[in-house]
């Protein structure tokens, strides 16, 4: 499956390399780098490129690709999914997945890429068991191994490998047992010009932090089940109990993790908790438009719209932004073009706005389109598809666990077209 | 030599490398550094100095010999390595470990440091044997003499009492590519496989693929290890060796028989990767022993290809079959197998690994019936939510899919809608698959999306969304004049890629129907003089060669002018510059003789070859001389042959031969190792095949040793199975399997009993979820129904109004003008109605209508005066604001509507509703046309917020001018208001053009009454005195609240806050959509989540001084409803329930 994976950073060095099977030189990387150069944007790279004797499967994260050779048909998803889970795990390790962070750990980051793949396929891919196999570093600890000499390799056997729950640690002790559990909804949302909802859609996670002994056996019920149109699951789910019953069924893993994913079906009529009127002109034959932005919270749900950020990229012809806003502060990048406004808290009786004049480029055309604004917020406390917790019980323990349920919506992919 | 007798000489071999390696060693310890012996006590103190000149600076130390790794004294620079990997300390030697492995990550060379590494592998610290380890695999190939020394070791590692540790030597020894030790791998592995522990089988498994790859002679010997693996029981071996099977022997389909119904009730438990692999592997194998679920429809399919295909030798033998399938075919009944696997894999679309939903999507887009294929469009769907490369994956694949299976992704079509934010390559995928999603009913929305597209900044984008304009024009034959005419407009666009790109379209699209469009074509050999890209000159003059006869005049004065400009062209407009003066010399041999002449003097002598061969080629066919054969005659046929229109295709069109998911797929090309998906058989192959034997005493046993099992399979509770399922499940445990020792899953089967004791044990909780299951069944059907997509919803609405129309149409009143223009259009255009002659004057509007189409498209769109250039204008789409209840209509029909005499595009501009639900908005007529001398007026209420002061209701109000001047100074005056009213004026329009329409927001504070706001409307000539009566479901604003919250609040309104009523509802009231619609039609209220079934609840604050009201609606059995309000404005309460029920009941 996988031969090889190469980690590029952003100016093309190969930083780290590794091999599972026989060698595959470096030199291989240069029909990478001649798509890199093909595609002139980072993004536009193609996952997947063919070359007369192995194909490459990339993916860009935090501005390193990690390109992985590949001899023979695979799933393409396959190795994706894989990847990213390689990176989620140096996330997980190192707190950050940077090109630093790996030169600074290359040796852990080696012995995690042993455990992970034997020969090319999947071997142990889950944290729990990594952990159990290889410490991550923290500062006490390497202060710890410096002068004791002892190592960062666990010293049990692993025996998470063996179990048939392999995402949980066998012999877990806390003092204070408990359970948290964030709702986090996103509104992905295209909104047209004259502020209708093109398209609008919820979605939500359930990302967990557990920290109870032993073997724990949780189900998490919810108030209204029924909101919840498609859900993907942690594996430690239970299928059939959520088929039957809709409740969530589960011994969890230890530590933080995602529990569920969903989607609230866009027939619910999704709330959108803002609204932007925008003038955005550019004068024909004159080096100048105008620029009007205001927000303003919509449905009153008696919480505050907070965190409100406005993106806007700028067409390619603008050359700086005289704007004054009546709160919060704005940026603007004159070489990306990109405007950013920062305004914190929305009060609903002094609305912000934010206006002046977009200076053009002196006879260049006026740019056709006007650009839309990705707008970002966020509001505590709240669900907006309503979807509730409703009870959590715990069996297989003895001991009474703190639980915890927080509640947050967030602007996810929320674009208003101009 | 056979492997026991290279096995025994090992021993040797490894004593003479030990003994060179003492050598070696000896050798090292002569270096100044070191005292051969004796003098322990300097030498560790000399190194306790080295020692920590290493710890503390072993960047400063690394550095230079990076920098210098690649030169020919690398040797020497290792010797320090070379001294910690020696010493006695493990932290030294872990300390050198630690800097090799950073070099080999890196890519530099470390071999030379084998013999000094090599020894260490015995080493008993954890963490440097394993760095050895990493050193060895990677170097093993490179220096194989050395590496035997390391065998030993892990020979007596495969021994040991611990299974991790058995596993992890066989694991490196079959990790080390040396083929002198394939003998010793292929005991070893063979050992493992009947080790007592799943987790040395499953390193076993791991291993063959290694040892195939090495040595492919092994294949028989491997395939026996395999076989026996296959039949192993628990979740952890399964994906390995299935992995295994897939490298070392694919095309032995007939190993899976036996274990084929045990993998489908294992897959759930088994860990990710291999469930990718094992679905994969049984996608293959289903389609090899299963009849084709679609074989009905397909039969319809197939036959005019086997007319098409049959050749004469095989006719007499296909009569035969054909006969017989035909007979044999007719009950087809599902493999229950078939029926197992799909049921089994079924819960995976759950996953969150995006590799196994997609394989379970592929596995449903193969195997299922086509009725079934549809679940797993939400799975792939949600896939679009990931990373931006699991997105283009995905994308692929639904492109793909959604050519053959379109209506599966069309409840999804605006989750395909394209942001500007995403990279270029996701978009011009997602406008593959609205493409490919376009039909006849959801065309209009998709073209009003690729208007917006159309201004992108992206120009590729752009090019792409041009030619997704066209490849919808042509599949789609109702739209085509509406694309065509966008097209045209983009002609003028400023960027030359746009219009190049659509000048290659439009050609396309001409060539289906070109009588119709000289205009068009005449209006793009202008562009002649602009456009400097090659492709869409190239294509101009194609145009107008191939039509010359319907440009009579133009043709001969665009030869003229690129006879003028020939040599500085690019190659493909020279060739179509020959090819129009040739094809001009046929028809217009008068003017055009000494031109065309001219032209092929020049390419004669032109630096490319094929234009010169094209102009002597052409010389010779149309000049008649004496030399010239027979075909001169038919040159003007050669030329000016009917050309059939080119049929714009997906470039996805038929990749599903590949199976999805696949790299083959992806890349549109066979991959190394790819395995055919073969056709289905003709004839299901005996089923009996995957019967496994079930000795009668056994399965007693069996049942007694599950009880004892401490664990069992987490997931796998195979309810409810039946048929042969049932004989699979009752497969025993075979009595020599003895797991339950080692502590280790067990692969018991899932069994009813088993797993139901596990989850509650009590019966009672058991009839509890059948009960529900039950409750549930109808509700999700009704919630099913209702989730119809909006804009479907729409759609059909305008149907309806489609057939009302007839009715209207006699009347020729102002409202169905509209739809008038666009039938009169299509039909002949004179014929219109009496009614229009006693109305002409005052509906230009419609006049315009009728006349043809391509007569002036230009002036049209400047005399409208928009700013904005409208590319595609199909704004009309919208549901246009002034038109009264049946405007839905619109929607539709207005389609066929040519570009012209369209609302202005600011008309899009006014606020409409907050969601799609709102799509029917009433619209009040304030003053009517005959009454306002021309001006008519319209209002209705917007439901936005308005701004200026929150207590007022927004009115929307729109002007149109349908007199034949200008009319002035609109503006409001003299309001004669209840006491408490409030009206906030909208600005005086100052003039509005004839035949225009401008729209006004005012606010209006009703005082939660539904008393009439009288005012004057007021324009420079006359006065109107005009009322607003608000609805009474207009005077509230929607409120977002929890059900918690919603039930305190109705805990505090009762008595006689509550008004309760009872109702029927009729039929087509009865899902959930169509009653959530109708009460957020009749009122502006939001909707309330609720828990309870058949329960629907909305909340709303009234807009002036901010009481609650509450509704809710209980669906009782049948059609009976209650309906309930619950508002301290007890008048308003009463009268908003009068007006909901009345909207139910309607």
């Amino acid at each position: 499956m996988i031969h090889s994976l190469f980690l590029i950073n952003c100016s093309g060095d190969i930083f780290l390399e590794k091999h599972w099977k026989s060698v595959v030189s470096q030199s291989v990387c240069d029909y990478f780098f001649e798509a890199q150069e093909k595609a002139a944007d980072v993004e536009n790279v193609p996952p997947v490129i063919s070359t007369p004797h192995h194909y490459l499967i990339s993916i860009y994260r935090e501005k390193i690709f990690f390109v992985s050779v590949i001899q023979t048909e695979v799933p393409p998803l396959f190795v994706i999914e894989f990847l990213h889970r390689v990176a989620d795990t140096f996330q997980d390790y190192f707190g950050e997945c940077s090109e630093t962070a790996i030169k600074d750990n290359v040796v852990i980051v080696y012995e995690l890429l042993e455990e992970m793949l034997d020969n090319g396929f999947p071997l142990a891919t889950e944290s729990n068991i990594l952990k159990e196999l290889i410490k991550p570093p923290t500062i006490l600890r390497s202060v710890v191994n410096s002068i004791t000499g002892s190592s960062n390799m666990g010293e049990t056997l692993p025996t998470g490998q063996l179990s048939n729950i392999p995402w949980r640690r066998a012999v877990v002790k806390y003092t204070n047992n408990e359970a948290y559990f964030d709702v986090i909804e996103e509104i992905d949302a295209i909104i047209d010009k004259s502020g209708s909802t093109v398209f609008a859609e919820i979605q939500g996670v359930i990302d967990s932090c557990i920290k109870l002994s032993g073997m724990p056996d949780l189900s998490l019920s919810f108030m209204n089940p029924r909101l919840l149109d498609d859900v993907s699951f942690h594996p430690c789910i239970r299928f059939k109990r959520w088929e039957s019953e809709r409740v969530l069924s589960f011994i969890p893993p230890d530590g933080n993790f995602r529990l569920i994913s969903y989607r609230v079906s866009s027939q619910n009529l999704v709330a959108i908790p803002v609204y932007v009127k925008h003038i955005i002109s550019f004068k024909e034959n004159s080096s100048s438009g105008r620029f009007d932005v205001t927000i303003g919270p919509k449905q009153n749900m008696g919480k505050t719209v907070e965190g409100v950020i406005v993106t806007v990229h700028m067409p390619k012809a603008v050359l700086n932004m005289n704007l004054t806003s009546t709160q919060g502060s704005y940026t603007f990048d004159p070489v990306l073009k990109v405007l950013t406004w920062d305004i914190g808290k929305i009060t609903p009786q002094k609305l912000p706005n934010l206006k002046g004049i977009v200076n053009l480029q002196s006879g260049a055309p006026k740019p056709e389109e006007n650009p839309s604004l990705n707008v970002q917020f966020k509001i505590q406390q709240l669900a907006i598809s309503g979807l509730k917790v409703n009870r959590l019980d715990m069996f297989g323990e003895k001991y009474k666990p703190f639980k915890g349920v927080k509640y947050i919506t967030k602007a996810g992919k929320f674009q208003v077209r101009t | 030599m056979n492997p026991m007798q290279k096995l025994l000489q090992l021993p040797a071999s490894a004593v003479n490398l030990v003994r060179f390696q003492q050598g070696m060693a000896g050798e090292e310890a002569k270096s100044p550094v070191l005292t051969p012996d004796g003098g322990q006590q300097v030498w560790y103190n000399a190194m306790q100095a080295d020692e920590l000149r290493l710890l503390k600076s072993p960047e400063q130390v690394a550095a230079p010999e990076n920098s210098t790794s690649g030169s020919q004294t690398q040797p020497l620079r290792h010797d320090d390595l070379k001294e910690m990997l020696d010493s006695n300390k493990d932290s030294l030697k872990l300390e050198a470990m630690k800097r090799i492995v950073a070099m080999i990550a890196r890519g530099k060379n470390a071999s030379d440091l084998f013999p000094a590494v090599v020894k260490n592998v015995a080493c008993k610290n954890i963490e440097v044997k394993k760095l050895v380890y990493v050193y060895l695999v990677r170097y093993a190939e490179e220096q194989q003499d050395l590496a035997l020394l390391s065998i030993s070791t892990f020979q007596r590692g495969l021994k040991d009492p611990n299974q991790l540790i058995r596993a992890s030597a066989l694991r490196v020894l079959s990790s080390i590519r040396v083929p002198i030790i394939v003998p010793i791998m292929m005991l070893a592995i063979k050992e493992a496989a009947s080790d007592m522990s799943p987790y040395v089988r499953k390193t076993a498994a791991h291993a063959i693929p290694k040892l195939y790859s090495l040595d492919s002679d092994q294949k028989d010997q491997l395939i026996e290890v395999i076989e026996k693996l296959l039949a192993d029981k628990t979740t952890l071996v399964a994906g390995s060796v299935v992995m295994a099977f897939e490298e070392v022997c694919p095309e032995r389909i007939d190993l899976i028989h036996k274990n084929y119904r045990k993998l489908c009730n294992l897959l759930i438990d088994v860990e990710e990767w291999g469930q990718v692999v094992i679905i994969n592997m049984l996608t293959r194998y289903a389609r090899t022993q299963f009849l084709s679920p679609n074989q009905n429809e397909s039969l319809l399919e197939e036959n005019p290809e086997k007319a098409f295909y049959g050749s004469d030798e095989e006719d007499s033998k296909d009569d035969k079959p054909d006969a017989a399938s035909l007979v044999k075919r007719k009950p087809y009944v599902m493999d229950p197998d078939h029926r197992l696997l799909l049921r089994n894999t079924k819960p995976l679309l759950q996953s969150r690994n995006a590799a196994v939903v997609m394989a379970v999507a592929q596995l449903y887009f193969h195997l299922a019936p086509k009725a079934e294929v549809g679940v797993i469009a939400k799975a792939l769907v949600r896939l679009l939510r990931s990373h931006s490369e699991v997105q283009w994956v995905v994308l692929q694949n639904v492109a793909t899919m959604s050519i053959k299976r379109r209506g599966m992704f069309e409840p999804y079509l605006k989750s395909f809608y394209i942001r500007s934010t995403d990279p270029t390559q996701i978009k011009i995928l997602k406008l593959e698959v609205l493409t490919n999603l376009a039909n006849e009913t959801n065309i209009s929305t998709i073209l009003r999306e690729f208007q917006t597209y159309i201004r992108s900044m992206d120009k590729d984008f752009v090019a792409a969304t041009i030619q997704a304009i066209g490849r919808c024009a042509t599949n789609i034959g109702k739209v085509r004049d509406t694309c065509l005419n966008g097209l045209v407009q983009l002609l003028s666009n400023r960027d030359e890629l746009v219009v190049a790109e659509s000048v290659v379209v439009i050609k396309k699209l001409l060539q289906m129907q070109p009588s119709q469009h000289s205009e068009i074509i005449k209006h793009m050999a202008k562009l002649t003089d602009n456009i400097q890209v090659p492709m869409a000159r190239a294509s101009i003059l194609w145009l107008i060669g191939e039509y010359c006869e319907h440009v009579p005049k133009i043709a001969p004065d665009v030869l003229r002018k690129m006879a003028k400009s020939f040599t500085s062209e690019e190659d493909i407009v020279k060739l179509q510059v020959i090819n129009l003066a040739a094809k001009l010399y046929l028809t217009n041999s008068k003017q055009s003789k000494l031109l065309t002449q001219y032209v092929l003097n020049l390419a004669k002598y032109d630096q490319n070859y094929d234009i010169r061969d094209r102009a002597r080629f052409i010389r010779q066919l149309i000049v008649p001389t004496e030399k010239s054969g027979a075909l001169n005659k038919y040159a003007k046929k050669l030329f000016l042959a009917q050309k059939p229109a080119p049929i714009l295709e997906s470039s996805f069109k038929d990749r599903d031969h590949f199976q999805l998911g696949s790299l083959s797929h992806l890349l549109n090309a066979k991959a190394v190792g790819y395995q055919e998906l073969p056709d289905w058989p003709d004839e299901a192959p005996d089923p009996s095949v995957r019967n496994v034997e079930v000795p009668e005493w056994t399965k007693c046993t069996s049942r007694e040793k599950r009880k004892e099992k401490v664990e069992k399979p987490f997931y796998s509770d195979s309810e409810g199975e039946s048929g042969p399922t049932e004989s699979a499940d009752s497969e025993p445990e075979s009595v020599s399997e003895s797991e339950s020792e080692s502590g280790s899953s067990s692969s018991e089967s899932g069994s009813d009993s088993g797993s139901r004791g596990e989850e509650s044990g009590d019966q009672s909780e058991e009839e509890k979820k059948k009960k529900k299951k039950g409750k549930e069944g109808p509700r999700k059907a009704c919630l099913e129904s209702a989730g119809s997509d909006p804009s479907e919803e729409e759609e059909e609405q305008g149907k309806k109004g489609k057939k009302k129309k007839p009715q209207h149409e006699g009347k020729g009143g102002s409202e169905t003008s509209w739809e008038e223009g666009s039938i009169s259009e299509s039909s002949s255009s004179e014929s219109d109605s009496g009614s229009e002659a006693e109305e002409s004057q005052s509906e230009p509007e419609s006049k315009r209508r009728t006349t043809p189409p391509s007569s002036k498209p230009a002036p049209k769109a400047s005399r409208k005066g928009t700013k904005e250039i409208s590319l595609l204008d199909l704004d009309d789409f919208t549901p246009a604001p002034p038109q009264p209840a049946s405007s839905p209509a619109i929607v539709s029909t207005s389609l066929v509507t040519d570009l012209e005499g369209l609302t202005l595009t600011d008309a899009s501009l006014t606020p409409t509703m907050l969601s799609p639900v709102f799509s029917t908005v009433k619209t009040y007529e304030l003053l009517h046309r005959m009454a306002g001398e021309g001006l008519s007026v319209e209002y209705y209420f917007n439901r936005q917020p308005f701004p200026p002061d929150p207590h007022m209701v927004a009115v929307q109000i729109q002007f149109s001018n349908n007199t034949e001047s200008e009319v002035k100074n609109l503006r409001v005056s003299e309001p004669k208001l209840v006491s408490g009213m409030r009206i906030q004026e909208f600005q005086e329009i100052e003039s509005l053009a004839p035949g225009d329409t401008a729209n006004v927001i005012m606010g209006i504070d009703f005082c939660d009454s539904t008393q009439a706001a009288n005012f004057q409307l007021c324009t420079h000539s006359r006065q109107f005195y005009v009322s607003i009566q608000p609805p009474v479901g207009e005077l509230m604003a929607p409120v977002f609240m929890s059900e918690n919250e919603f039930k305190k609040e109705q805990g505090k309104l009762t008595g006689m806050s509550e008004i309760t009523e009872k109702l029927t509802l009729p039929d087509k009231c009865q899902s959930d959509h169509t009653i959530v619609q109708r009460v957020t039609a009749a009122a502006n209220v939001s909707r309330v989540p609720c828990g309870a079934d058949n329960e629907y609840r909305f909340a709303a604050k009234t807009v002036t001084s901010g009481s609650l009201v509450l509704i809710t609606l209980e669906w009782k059995e049948g059609a009976r409803a209650h309906l309930t309000v619950n508002s301290e404005k007890m008048v308003i309460g009463t009268m908003l329930v009068q007006d909901v029920s009345q909207a139910l009941a309607q």
